[in-house]
């Protein structure tokens, strides 16, 4: 509050800047007030101190909410975005805060809606495969949930033990297993949703092909910027009978992704092919003791999966491929725990770097498969270039690249040098053929990039879309579009030291 | 056209040239659709002519609908005004194909046919194995949003399009999604498109995942007394680990559609004896894979038929060509056999099939009418009504029978359309079923890309 004694020395200026943060500070109380009503005191968070934890996500963005709410209910969030509305305040929703991109940050303040407490599965129909989730079901309970039958959610984010549904169906999320299996997209049927309008609405049928326009595909991955998701139908899928994960070894960055090249060209699907480099796996055994060679250039995480007779046949192939291209070893898992240690290297990978380094910035370029080798040459020229030791640990069957960049946020210099080497390497991506998120989304991060792939036209038809549902911007503003201000502009602010483990708010670890 | 018509016509051929722009009493019929014939075809060449013709009808105010192949434009109702047909057939190249990332760009007038051999030639293909597959291109196919078995593994368009260039009812060129596998830069636009009967675009060019053509393929076949009997062995089938690549229950009626005339027009080797009886129900399943997976899916196939009481089963290998073909072009083998055919598709969860066809099967035949059905393992029904006349008295059974079906698939939790039917008949039949909630939703879509709707105006859910 501005004392009086200050008001009246202030000049004109200083005194309409005064009535406008008084104006502004009793707006906040009366919403607090209202909010608090609505939810009870527990279900709003205001503090200073409470709001700490929801200023981060996975990504290296920072941004402070006005206030923190919890609805229970789908009723609750409609009468939230009533009072939004009201107030005239953004309103951004968040699942467990594990994105990669700031899509669930309240860029310039606003009610970060969390929907923690909406985590009830409704609905399960074994018969259909189908489930029906309020959004802040976590990814893996869902799963967990069904196994019994033989079922599961298919995309399977590295954060699957943390992150919700909801988040996953607002990010389009993938995992290592979408390979074969195909992204949160290919598995959502339909959704209860709130407009920023408060109007409720049904889109998308549990059963398939609904009729007029596919409005699921253009509400799935639209990083909560048409609206709040209140009730998810999924597809659940059988689990395979057989699974064979092979751990091959290579002496070379080269051999390794020219094996992802081979196996690619000759039309097997893995359900999964994940690469890491030598320098992540180092600091992944030492974190996780899976069992990772430490002198190594490079391994590839193959799985393969489906019927006994078809998935042996596979791993056999696979394995062949790998050893023409010079790997040193191919190992087979020999059974479920070897397997799981495996998986638990690649999945942690992140938290295991988060040892290493205080901050890390990771990118999510796409590029076409066949330029596989040259792309992961360029990425450790661009490291050397600005001095960084530039981790590769990735979904190199779905060419989705995720380069870590270790640097010291303390740092301006650093960042200043990250943000650039991070930009040539999403540069060198496009010049491939490719895009510049696979996964993480665009948010608040990427989207300074969105000019290099899109026209000015481009991004004025998707804004107009955004603008028909969401027509104040009252919504998750700030994300995605990239702001007027100018292209290349460094949004991100300098940031304070983490520590060594991953924010708190992200219990698991992010997803990759 | 206006009065101003003819000047229109010359600005139009000044813009594409006037080689492109036909006014053939002959070419306007062969772009009819439901007997709405419009008063000019121009066939543009490249994206940037069609964002041209576009600017030029804002300016002009007229209308437009793009075709292909021309085989689906009766889907939907008849365009409310059409000015002009946009045939995109010339835009026909493979814009780019890189067999070791297994992607594809194409321009929209592409046939799918020709695509499919260049994709052969890498052992690929496209897994759409679509209706009218020989006069079929592949942004009609995306447009019309039509299905084919192969969707049982694969997936529809929706699963493996990664993105596409499009001209919106500006003519503003715009594009959508990328060329790699895996992407979330931006809006899914391009899903919007799908099956929007080019309300909301003109598609330009699309972007694929290609596939490995599956090596080996097999047939099997298995025959039931009932409908319940052959829903019983899709059920085990979804409960087992096998994951065939199609799975259909067929009608007794088929047996006979799939012999007939109209049959041998899209395949001339015959149909394989006693794989269909006339009166049974069938569960055909397509599968593929090395020596030991053959083995193990006909061993377990064969289980499976028995334990839902199977009275015969067939193994398709050599031969399943000409069966499968038939499967695939179901719809115009069944639009072939007669001029009154009407097609219902309902889409209703996997278990409830059998409810959905007892419903459809009751209320046709309490209204006298012949039927035959082509269901998709994952929901999908083709209810085919095959009247005797088209007079007004089988109008109304017939309109009865499909707004019976249309309460019996809201009931079930499903949805239905009628995609195909005698244009006379588009007036009283409820083409887009039952009153849409979506539509409101959907309508801001439609202002968005097509605020004047000369873009197929009417056409769409609603008169979208």
């Amino acid at each position: 509050m501005v004392s009086l004694t200050a008001l009246a020395t202030a000049t004109y200026t200083d005194q309409q800047r005064a009535i406008r943060n008084s104006r502004a500070t009793r707006m906040k109380t009366e919403l607090l007030r209202d909010l608090k009503s609505l939810l009870g005191d527990a279900a709003v968070l205001h503090r200073s101190e409470e709001l700490l934890l929801y200023e981060y996500d996975g990504s290296v963005e920072i941004a402070r909410p006005t206030c923190v709410v919890f609805p229970r209910t789908t009723a609750e969030v409609q009468r939230i975005v009533q009072l939004a509305n009201q107030y005239q305040t953004p309103l951004i929703g968040r699942g467990a805060g594990t994105g990669l991109s700031g899509g669930a940050l309240a860029r310039n303040g606003g009610i970060l809606t969390v929907f923690s407490r909406m985590n009830r599965i409704l609905d399960i129909d074994l018969e259909n495969q189908r489930a029906t989730v309020q959004p802040g079901v976590v990814n893996s309970d869902l799963s967990a949930a069904v196994a019994h039958a033989g079922l599961h959610f298919a995309p399977d984010p590295s954060s699957q033990k943390a992150c919700t549904i909801g988040g996953n169906v607002s990010e389009n999320s993938g995992g290592p297993h979408t390979l074969a299996y195909g992204v949160t997209t290919n598995h959502t049927l339909s959704l209860e949703a709130v407009l920023p309008t408060g109007e409720l609405v049904r889109i998308g049928n549990s059963a398939l092909d609904p009729t007029g326009y596919d409005l699921m595909g253009l509400f799935v991955g639209s990083e909560g910027t048409l609206a709040l998701i209140t009730e998810i139908t999924v597809k659940l899928t059988r689990l395979p009978e057989t699974v064979k994960t092979l751990l091959a070894v290579f002496e070379t960055l080269d051999d390794a992704t020219e094996t992802v090249v081979d196996i690619t060209a000759r039309g097997i699907t893995p359900a999964a092919c994940e690469m890491l480099d030598g320098w992540t796996l180092r600091a992944v055994e030492a974190y996780v003791h899976a069992g990772f060679p430490l002198d190594c250039a490079a391994v590839l995480l193959l799985e393969v999966d489906g019927l006994k007779e078809a998935a042996e046949q596979h791993a056999e192939d696979v394995a062949e491929i790998c050893r023409k291209h010079h790997a040193r070893e191919v190992r087979v898992a020999r059974d479920a725990r070897e397997r799981d240690l495996l998986w638990k290297g690649r999945k942690n990978a992140f938290g295991a770097v988060g040892r290493l380094s205080s901050t890390y910035y990771v990118q999510d370029g796409v590029i076409p498969r066949t330029k596989l080798p040259a792309t992961l040459r360029h990425i450790n020229e661009i490291g050397t270039k600005y001095g960084f030791q530039i981790g590769n640990i990735f979904h190199a069957g779905d060419g989705n690249l995720h380069p870590l960049i270790l640097f010291d946020a303390r740092d301006q210099d650093q960042f200043r040098r990250v943000i650039a080497a991070s930009d040539e390497i999403i540069k060198f991506c496009i010049d491939m053929g490719g895009a510049i998120t696979g996964e993480h989304g665009v948010g608040m991060e990427k989207d300074r990039l969105m000019p290099l792939l899109f026209t000015e036209a481009e991004l004025g038809v998707m804004s107009r879309v955004r603008d028909a549902f969401n027509p104040d911007g009252l919504l998750n503003p700030d994300k995605i579009f990239p702001s007027k201000k100018g292209c290349g502009e460094i949004h991100i602010r300098s940031l304070p030291v983490r520590g060594t483990a991953p924010p708190a708010n992200s219990p698991g670890v992010p997803a990759a | 056209m206006s009065p101003a018509g003819a000047t229109s016509h010359s600005r139009l051929a000044d813009l594409v040239g006037s080689s492109r722009v036909s006014v053939e009493p002959e070419q306007l019929a062969s772009f009819e659709i439901d007997g709405v014939r419009p008063s000019a075809v121009i066939r543009p060449e490249s994206k940037a002519h069609v964002a041209e013709i576009v600017k030029f009808a804002v300016l002009d105010k007229l209308s437009l609908v793009a075709s292909g192949g021309r085989t689906k434009l009766n889907i939907g109702l008849p365009p409310w005004r059409y000015d002009l047909a946009v045939d995109m057939s010339a835009l026909n190249k493979i814009i780019a194909y890189d067999p070791g990332d297994l992607t594809l760009s194409v321009e929209a007038g592409a046939p799918l046919l020709n695509v499919s051999k260049s994709l052969a030639e890498y052992g690929q293909f496209l897994p759409l194995a679509v209706p009218f597959l020989r006069q079929t291109t592949l942004g009609g196919v995306v447009a019309s949003g039509v299905d084919g078995p192969l969707r049982q593994f694969y997936g529809t368009a929706r699963d493996f399009l990664l993105g596409m260039e499009f001209v919106t009812g500006e003519g503003i060129s715009a594009k959508s999604g990328g060329r790699v596998v895996k992407n979330v830069t931006g809006y899914d636009i391009h899903k919007l498109m799908i099956g929007s009967l080019g309300t909301l675009g003109i598609i330009t060019s699309l972007n694929f995942k290609t596939f490995p053509l599956p090596s080996d393929p097999r047939g099997f076949v298995a025959r039931f007394r009932s409908a319940a009997e052959a829903c019983d062995m899709r059920a085990r089938i979804a409960k087992s680990p096998l994951t065939p690549i199609t799975l259909e229950i067929l009608s007794p009626r088929c047996a006979e559609l799939f012999s007939s005339e109209a049959a041998s027009r899209f395949e001339t080797a015959p149909m394989p004896p006693n794989v269909l009886s006339p009166t049974e129900w069938a569960v055909t399943v397509g599968y593929a894979g090395n020596e030991k997976v053959l083995v193990r899916y006909e061993a377990d196939l064969r289980r499976i038929a028995q334990d839902s009481g199977a009275t015969n089963v067939t193994v398709l290998a050599e031969n399943l060509n000409a069966a499968w073909t038939r499967k695939r072009e179901f719809i115009p083998i069944a639009l072939g056999s007669s001029p009154a055919i009407v097609i219902v598709k309902m889409a209703v969860l996997p278990a409830r099939v059998n409810e959905a066809l007892s419903a459809a099967q009751q209320a046709a035949e309490s209204n006298s009418l012949s039927w035959a059905a082509l269901a998709r393992g994952l929901g999908i029904i083709y209810f085919v009504l095959l009247p005797a006349a088209q007079d007004d008295e089988t109008r109304k059974r017939v309109e009865n029978v499909t707004n019976a079906m249309h309460d019996a698939c809201e009931k079930l939790g499903g949805q239905s359309t009628i995609p195909y039917c005698p244009a006379a008949w588009k007036s009283n039949l409820k083409i887009w079923g039952p009153q849409n909630p979506g539509f409101p939703q959907m309508q801001k879509i439609k202002n968005v890309f097509d605020p004047l709707g000369i873009l197929s105006p009417g056409r769409f859910v609603g008169g979208l």
